[in-house]
């Protein structure tokens, strides 16, 4: 097992950091899909905040087939290989002991090793639809059922589904962009100053991670109390009647489809005040995280070229005016 | 001196460096070589030779399936014994040496997904070396793996007799010994330089600046310095850094003058007031060894590699998915599901003579693996006229329908490829395609004006269908023209012969049994473009008047009748 690049260590790219964070505060939150180019540092984020969590019981973590387990083990991540199949998604009968021995045998699949964990998808636009299709539907209940072959085991699955892909080379359905809680984009920075501190960072690791950990370890610790706190606190966290105005108002006046984003948007912004230890939710952080929770639910128009955050973000100013002029 | 395109004085001996490179330092993944047949040999060769002794190298077919590049059960040898075989996989049997990935273009994304996987986080340390076979530009290695190669090599501009020396020669290195990476300092000149270099060369992914390093120190250590020095800076940005890049920084007219920062950055300007000489000189290396291709795509405004759409879909019987079909013998594996009841269904008549004790016992010929149908995927090909005589009025409305019409086409996961003819041919502007992103852009990058090459355009809209319905999909033809006919085959502006051109594409359209249908897009709706039509078998839509929705209605119905 190689060492994971710390989470703090990541240079810029703060709106990917604060959807991991909201994510892990509220795994219900339904996933974060991230936009953007290669070697972005998306994989990196993802495995170093896994890394940075703390140890889960094993009875929460991993395959759960109704025996007992004992003691912690690391936050599971998996990497979900582009063309997977079902059959290593899902999981299904175990052949050598079917052959062999002539024992009917679940041989659990990915579903069952992310749970509880984070479960990663490079590139998902270019995932067969049906596999897509599958996972955001265990994602949403938590739970994996398998009828096939003649087995019937259903097992815990509860992970943090994060997605990426290059809207470039191929879109995703709209009905499944949808069901992922929130999106992000991220970009390389076209700062020199900033592109020099990822390539000095990128190497030390690369060089010494062990050395280049131990600096990180102070502000790594800093970011897990956060969030320990702010898990801690989220569900005392109240959101006034005035704020979630706000965000019904917001999300008529940019057109998101379904009530999904209404939801995402009002616990996304309690796990981001939890975050910042307020004991409420406030319209600054319904303002900060409504890019991130509507973006990829508005309805295109494919004439028009206007991006969704712009979209959003002149929105939400119109709506300040009408405030301020009522 | 920064002439860029006529590329390094000798690609073949950037090859091998390149490839003695890898071997000092494994961490740079290796190196895709496009082109160049037996040249690539001397390469490979002077891989192995400096490799430590015994170390082994591996070939990779592309129709790989998982269990032999990543290790399984294997299959026959579990049946035979009836206990458990495990068997290795390539990429394990590789520790420590490397892999041969020959016509690397045709690897599928799912496989190029697994070797990248196991270069990020694998057991075993491996180098790739991906021969590209591609001869299109779109023809490349998936975008997965080749991104985490340091390297990428055009051999296609070589000749053989261009290999220098023999190949003993080649092949005997620098023995360097057993190394690693943290016994050359790296400088904060060579940082800066080559991240500044990066940035001016518009290359965004972060890994290409930490390959260059790696690359430069490498160098420093092949010739026995401690210290990155310039030379090794400039090899390393020529070698990593230029065929990755995405556009050339505007150059001012005194070769003195700093680059001038790129118009899309603020901030920043205090650390880029005094550059130094060093960028310059690695930015000026990189940028004389820009491959003439990468040239091409930058000035075709499509820098930014990008992956074929490889969707599914391109087989109709398929072993993974889709309606089911029934079951055939067969090996299970690379995603053919066994099907098990089946299976024991063929192993039972076999019992008792096979028998002996209560166990079922199953051969390899009793495995039945499970088929599946699926539905072709549909492409439609939009052939724009983009002449001068439709240019004027209904360009823009043609424009619109497309839209459209690829915004259905992305909700149904069907492709679009768009075709314009213009001027004295036709050009492909778009492969077939899912990116509604791409789409909008090369369609709004569409220029009219010039004659009508009606005949090209059919032609090329015939060429780009047949190889669609080779690939298993199911074509369907849009041609927005106003018929009128000017440029002929060959180019020449004959009215007569330019008619008669594009009866003939169209009657071969009509051969080829290739759906369409042709919009009239001209004011006045004339005889002659429906008899094209007729010629090709195609739906006459004549729409003279109609916007943007009303063709995209029309040409919608047309298609589904």
């Amino acid at each position: 097992m190689r060492m994971s690049f710390p989470f703090s260590a990541i240079v810029g790219q703060d709106e990917m950091k604060l959807a991991l964070l909201i994510a892990a505060v509220d795994p219900r939150i339904g996933g974060v899909m991230v936009f953007g180019d290669r070697g972005t540092g998306k994989s990196t984020a993802v495995r170093a905040l896994a890394a940075l969590l703390p140890p889960v019981p094993a009875e929460q973590a991993g395959y759960q087939d109704g025996s007992p387990r004992k003691g912690t083990v690391p936050v599971p991540f998996v990497d979900l290989p582009l063309g997977a199949t079902e059959d290593r998604v899902v999981g299904a009968l175990d052949l050598e002991r079917a052959l062999g021995a002539g024992i009917k045998a679940f041989e659990p699949g990915l579903l069952a090793r992310a749970n509880g964990g984070f479960l990663y998808i490079d590139e998902v636009n270019l995932l067969e639809d049906h596999i897509v299709d599958l996972l955001l539907d265990v994602a949403a209940s938590g739970e994996n059922v398998v009828e096939r072959e003649g087995l019937s085991v259903r097992h815990p699955a509860r992970f943090v589904l994060i997605g990426s892909g290059n809207p470039e080379e191929g879109e995703l359905r709209p009905q499944l962009l949808d069901r992922f809680g929130l999106s992000v984009e991220v970009r390389t920075p076209q700062d020199l100053a900033q592109r020099v501190e990822i390539l000095k960072r990128c190497d030390r690791f690369e060089r010494e991670p062990e050395a280049f950990a131990e600096t990180w370890r102070r502000a790594e610790r800093k970011t897990l109390k956060r969030i320990a706190a702010a898990r801690a606190a989220v569900a005392g966290v109240t959101v006034p009647d005035a704020v979630l105005m706000l965000a019904s108002r917001l999300c008529m006046v940019v057109g998101a489809d379904g009530l999904r984003g209404e939801l995402t948007l009002m616990r996304s912004a309690r796990a981001l005040a939890a975050l910042d230890g307020a004991g409420e939710v406030a319209a600054q952080h319904i303002t900060r995280v409504a890019p991130l929770a509507l973006r990829h639910r508005l309805r295109r128009n494919v004439l028009d070229e206007t991006g969704s955050t712009a979209r959003i973000e002149r929105a939400l100013l119109d709506l300040a005016k009408k405030d301020l002029a009522a | 001196m920064t002439e860029p395109g006529d590329g390094s004085p000798d690609p073949i001996a950037d090859a091998i460096l390149a490839a003695r490179l890898c071997a000092i330092d494994p961490g740079l993944g290796g190196l895709i070589l496009r082109g160049g047949g037996d040249m690539r040999d001397a390469v490979i060769a002077a891989l192995r030779a400096s490799l430590p002794d015994g170390a082994p190298i591996r070939r990779i077919p592309a129709h790989i399936d998982d269990e032999r590049l990543l290790g399984g059960i294997d299959l026959t040898a579990t049946l035979a014994l009836g206990r458990p075989v495990a068997s290795t996989g390539v990429l394990a049997e590789a520790d420590g040496g490397a892999v041969v990935v020959p016509m690397a273009e045709r690897l599928s994304d799912a496989t190029a997904g697994r070797i990248a996987a196991a270069i990020d986080g694998g057991d075993s340390r491996f180098l790739v070396v991906a021969l590209d076979d591609g001869v299109e530009p779109d023809e490349r290695p998936p975008v997965a793996m080749g991104e985490r190669l340091a390297f990428w090599i055009d051999l296609t501009m070589c000749h053989p007799g261009l290999v220098p020396g023999s190949t003993e020669q080649l092949a005997k290195p620098a023995q360097v010994g057993r190394w690693t990476p943290e016994q050359v300092r790296g400088d904060e000149e060579a940082v800066n330089a080559l991240a500044a270099t990066a940035l001016a060369l518009g290359i965004d992914s972060a890994r290409a600046p930490v390959f260059a390093l790696r690359a430069a120190r490498a160098s420093a250590r092949i010739a026995g310095r401690d210290v990155i020095d310039e030379e090794d800076i400039t090899l390393a940005a020529r070698l990593v850094l230029a065929p990755r890049a995405t556009r050339v920084p505007p150059q001012e007219a005194q070769p003195e003058a700093p680059p001038p920062p790129p118009p899309d950055t603020d901030g920043g300007e205090d650390e880029r007031s005094e550059p130094a000489p060093l960028e310059d000189i690695v930015l000026a290396a990189a940028l004389a060894a820009l491959p003439k291709d990468v040239l091409a795509r930058i000035a075709a405004g499509r820098g930014r590699q990008t992956t074929r759409a490889q969707g599914a879909g391109e087989r109709r019987k398929s072993p993974t998915r889709g309606r089911p079909m029934g079951t055939r013998a067969g090996i299970p594996g690379g995603g053919v599901r066994l099907s098990l009841i089946d299976t024991l269904r063929a192993a039972a008549p076999w019992q008792k003579l096979r028998s002996g004790t209560a166990r079922v016992k199953v051969r390899r010929d009793d495995l039945r693996i499970r088929r599946f149908e699926t539905r072709a995927e549909a492409v439609t090909i939009f052939a724009v006229d983009a002449s001068g005589s439709s240019a004027l009025a209904r360009l823009a409305e043609a424009k619109g329908a497309v839209e459209l019409l690829l915004a259905e086409a992305y909700v149904k996961r069907a492709q679009v490829a768009l075709i314009a003819f213009r001027g004295t041919g036709a050009e492909l502007l778009l492969p077939p395609t899912r990116s509604l992103a791409r789409a909008r852009r090369s369609l709004a990058e569409l220029p009219g004006g010039g004659g009508t090459p009606l005949a090209s355009g059919l032609t090329a809209a015939r060429e780009l269908a047949e190889l669609a319905k080779a690939r298993g999909r199911t074509p369907f033809v849009v041609i927005l023209t106003d018929g009128r006919a000017n440029i002929a085959a060959d180019g020449s502006a004959v009215r007569k012969v330019a008619e008669a051109d594009a009866t003939a594409a169209a009657k071969a359209m009509r051969a080829a049994g290739i759906a369409a249908a042709f919009v009239d897009i001209s004011p006045r709706a004339r005889p002659e473009a429906a008899a094209l039509a007729a010629a090709m078998a195609a739906r006459y839509l004549p729409l003279p008047r109609a916007d943007a929705a009303a063709m995209h209605a029309a040409v919608r119905q047309a298609q589904q009748a």
